[in-house]
């Protein structure tokens, strides 16, 4: 089990990800996307801390994990008041913006 | 060997999991198939000797993000178990660009495994849960107090957006009462 294996795991992950990202239509298939990228990454920082024996690794992953709840928590919040005043949550029916 | 086998099958789990989230028709299944992956993150986290974080994966986000995101789904479907089927749009184009991606990454990753020390993880003594705190409390005490910050504005922000637009407003009386009330007036 080597450093390249790992990032080529978490290369795989993220890209995964940004197929689920550019498919879906859903908004709440977008943000479990998003959590993918961000696992990928947390995956690639905890990977290199010990590999470095230095902690600086993980205390960026936990910053990327409080960062991606507060995100998940926002866009939820964000997805029930579309879903409220246009009763769904599909992405390209929202377009109030383009006008 | 059994490191390899192990992270091997990690991975093998890992990858397939995550290609049903994001092809799964079912929202439901998809949010349960993330919780699988994100268990995976977590022993993946341990084999890499960072049990603490292991574990705030396990409750942060199999706790808290899959409750949050089975809720969504449940709470932005029309009726429940009816439309939360997800259309998947275009999909040749998404496949092209994401392997291009890949391929790009996984080349640059290939061509620079040589400058990556060869015996990893064998050089440094992993980092503990001991090292991680201090890092924290010490070098890195502004950026966790921002942090606080950020949680406590998320969830303000959260709140703000979701409540209903008539919230803490004076609730109107019963109409029963009311029409009461008019009598005693009338009468009186």
């Amino acid at each position: 089990m080597n450093l390249s294996a790992i990032l080529l795991l978490a290369a795989g992950l993220f890209c995964v990800g940004v197929y689920g990202l550019l498919t879906r239509r859903n908004a709440i298939g977008i943000l479990l996307s998003v959590e993918l990228m961000a696992n990928a990454v947390n995956i690639n920082l905890v990977a290199f801390s010990a590999n470095s024996g230095s902690p600086l690794g993980q205390v960026f992953a936990l910053f990327t994990m409080a960062v991606t709840v507060a995100e998940v928590v926002v866009g939820l919040a964000i997805l029930i008041l579309l879903f409220r005043s246009r009763g769904g949550v599909l992405v390209d029916a929202a377009q109030e913006l383009k006008r | 060997m059994i490191a390899a086998l192990g992270f091997g099958i990690i991975a093998s789990v890992l990858m397939l999991a995550a290609i049903r989230v994001v092809s799964s028709p079912d929202l439901v299944r998809s949010v349960l198939w993330l919780a699988l992956v994100l268990v995976m993150t977590a022993v993946l986290f341990l084999t890499l000797s960072a049990p603490f974080l292991a574990g705030i994966q396990l409750l942060l986000y199999t706790g808290g993000v899959i409750t949050l995101m089975l809720f969504g789904v449940m709470l932005t479907s029309r009726q429940a178990g009816v439309e939360i089927r997800n259309e998947i749009g275009a999909i040749s184009p998404a496949v092209l660009f994401s392997t291009i991606l890949f391929g790009i990454m996984g080349g640059a990753i290939y061509r620079s495994s040589d400058a990556l020390p060869r015996p990893a993880f064998a050089s440094a003594p992993a980092p503990d849960t001991e090292a991680l705190g201090r890092a924290f409390l010490t070098e890195h005490m502004l950026s966790f107090e921002l942090l606080s910050v950020l949680l406590l504005a998320a969830m303000i922000g959260a709140i703000v957006l979701a409540r209903r637009r008539d919230f803490g407003a004076p609730e109107p009386a019963p109409p029963s009462e009311r029409t009461a009330r008019a009598d005693e007036e009338t009468r009186s």
